[in-house]
């Protein structure tokens, strides 16, 4: 464990190194910084330079390398361009939170419905309510986030007025992003578990505990669900992916002020260091998460322990 | 056992055959043959039937693969003639038909410009398709050449090669295609380039896999021991093996392809002006929603046609061609 354990930070620690490299160096690449020479032809040589040492610029490319490095080590991500004089982790904490909002409210949301709909699928194999959820599985998966939410903010918002159009005022401005965000993890969470469950209740040992006279309620519970919940964890990687690139539309389409629409604006105005310190964000994020999944996978299944331990 | 056993052993044996002896009580005419004739047993009544003939029938008994197999044929129809059925272009500007409502002369109304949105859409859909395809075959060529040397090379190349992969895996997908786009401009074939830069990773994992697999099978040492050369071992039985994975995988690629390309024009990093993809056309769409809601409806309505078409399908060939990965 503790082996595999280092082993695994030790790759987290090079994926990182790699993403922060290529990052800087594909800012350093592209055209059209708020710097470049051309747009700052009308200021003297002086005022030029004195521009640059203030970002750094002045130095040659691998000194600016170097620091970069240094800093993010020390969690320093840079002045962003932008937002003159405001550091890029301070952009990225203030506006965490409604990010973090609907994420958190996304999966509770999807999750709890999910499980739902993929435990009445499989007690209600091949009825009206299975093709039901088979049918939203599909669609969630199918429909575009930025279409669904489109439609929803045009039809729940702008026609039927029942809830805010967009931005973030009160409660309220954060149910429908939360319903467009969380479609996606209904339909991962509810076709996942119709599937799982279907295999778990062929097992001997749920016929063994029907035989033994369980009530339909206590083999549901004891046995079947907490069988099918363990490989769930194995989805969650997904989930965290549609949950990160859904927030970058959907918060952009109901103009909430999160990170994703952090990210999009940046790209528009070249906001390099913005753009850098997000994606390092995201990924370390990203990377974390898998681990946690992994680290909880083989706490919740010892099977997969024992066989960790041999190999 | 000692002798005088083995004796009694044997006895007792012919004993019990004297006992279940019948043939005093029936004489071989007292039977004949009814039923089961040798040449009607040995007779092939089916057809033989090919491994993809086999899965063509399975999948045409699911209702919503076919469903969804016609639908697709009929929107990559009109994506080839859709553009050319008025007499209009997709750049064809006209400002004072400016936010038409579809009528008899504009199917689908017209845009901010003027421009058809007919006509626009089925080039839009044109494009999308050809991105999405193009992006899924070079991943197809990447991932199968990388997953398979990984798995038939195996020792330190396939070590090294993972080690890359694990990376890659590492990175949020969308926002390495985010940045490489940022860096090589938009259009049609950098988009397809930033996708297939991550996206072939997927494929290369499954076939080294089954690849892995399959190397240990007994078929296989089988084949090896009665001598068969590399080659065939690959043409015979690495191939069709393998096969319908990669069928399956490159199903479920296209429509997530067809997706990140409208993301990306979503947020503003798509085909430029005047070119359209669905995503463009989306965008468009999305920011003239409150007086003109057409223009939003039918791109969306394509796109979610395609995106569940292809889905279904892809849900239909897993069944059909492994029922054992059947869920």
């Amino acid at each position: 464990m503790k082996k595999f354990l280092a082993v695994r930070i030790f790759n987290i620690l090079v994926t990182l190194f790699v993403i922060a490299t290529v990052t800087f160096f594909l800012m350093k690449l592209l055209p059209g910084s708020p710097f470049d020479e051309e747009k700052l032809a009308d200021l003297s040589d002086e005022a030029r330079m004195e521009f640059y040492a203030r970002y750094g610029l002045d130095q040659p490319v691998y000194v600016q390398y170097a620091k970069y490095m240094g800093n993010l080590v020390q969690g320093d991500l840079g002045i962003s361009y932008y937002y003159k004089g405001q550091k890029v982790e301070s952009l990225i904490s203030g506006r965490i939170g409604p990010s973090a909002l609907l994420g958190v409210q996304a999966t509770i949301l999807g999750v709890s419905i999910g499980l739902i709909l993929g435990m009445i699928a499989a007690f209600r194999h091949n009825t009206a309510w299975d093709f039901f959820t088979m049918f939203i599985a599909v669609i969630g998966v199918a429909i575009p986030n930025f279409v669904f939410a489109a439609l929803l903010q045009y039809y729940v918002g702008l026609k039927w007025g029942i809830l805010p159009v967009a931005f973030w005022e009160s409660y309220d401005s954060s149910i429908l992003p939360t319903i467009a965000l969380s479609m996606m993890v209904i339909a991962l969470i509810a076709r996942f578990m119709r599937n799982e469950m279907l295999e778990v209740l062929q097992q001997d040992y749920i016929l063994t505990a029907r035989s033994k006279g369980l009530s339909q309620m206590k083999v549901i519970i004891r046995h079947t669900l907490r069988n099918s919940m363990i490989p769930i964890l194995t989805i969650l990687g997904p989930i965290v992916v549609s949950l990160l690139t859904g927030s970058l539309v959907i918060e952009n389409i109901f103009g909430i002020p999160g990170i994703g629409s952090l990210f999009v604006d940046s790209i528009k105005v070249n906001d390099y260091t913005t753009i850098m310190g997000l994606t390092i964000f995201y990924s370390t994020f990203y990377i974390l998460t898998v681990l946690v999944v992994d680290l909880l996978y083989g706490i919740v299944d010892p099977r997969i322990r024992i066989a960790g331990s041999k190999g | 056992m000692t002798n005088s056993t083995l004796e009694k052993y044997e006895k007792t044996n012919i004993e019990k055959n004297e006992m279940n002896n019948f043939d005093h009580l029936f004489k071989e005419d007292s039977f004949k043959v009814v039923g089961a004739k040798k040449d009607s047993q040995d007779a092939i009544t089916r057809p033989y039937v090919g491994i993809f003939k086999e899965s063509w029938l399975r999948l045409t008994k699911n209702k919503g693969a076919v469903v969804s197999l016609v639908v697709l044929s009929i929107l990559i129809i009109l994506a080839l003639i859709g553009p050319y059925m008025n007499e209009y272009t997709y750049d064809e500007t006209n400002y004072e038909k400016a936010f038409q409502e579809p009528n008899s002369e504009h199917w689908f109304g017209t845009d901010k410009f003027g421009r058809d949105q007919w006509t626009r859409i089925w080039e839009g859909t044109r494009i999308s398709l050809y991105i999405a395809l193009l992006a899924t075959v070079l991943d197809l060529v990447i991932g199968v050449l990388y997953g398979s040397i990984s798995a038939l090379v195996g020792g330190k190349v396939d070590n090294v090669m993972q080690r890359i992969i694990e990376v890659l895996v590492g990175i949020p997908n969308l926002i390495l295609i985010i940045l490489l786009i940022m860096l090589l401009k938009p259009g049609i074939f950098t988009i397809t380039v930033a996708m297939v830069i991550t996206g072939w990773v997927n494929m290369a994992r499954l076939v080294r896999s089954q690849v892995f697999k399959l190397k240990n099978q007994e078929f296989i040492l089988a084949s090896k021991a009665l001598g068969a050369s590399n080659s065939r071992l690959i043409k015979e039985h690495f191939i069709p093996n393998t096969l319908g994975l990669i069928i399956v995988n490159m199903m479920f690629t296209i429509p997530s392809a067809i997706f990140t390309e409208a993301f990306l024009s979503f947020i503003g990093l798509g085909l430029q002006e005047p070119l359209a993809s669905l995503g463009v056309l989306i965008n468009d769409g999305f920011k003239a929603m409150r007086n003109n809601f057409y223009l939003l409806l039918y791109p969306a309505g394509v796109i979610v046609g395609l995106m569940v078409c292809f889905n279904l399908l892809a849900d239909g060939l897993r069944d059909a061609l492994d029922p054992k990965m059947r869920k």
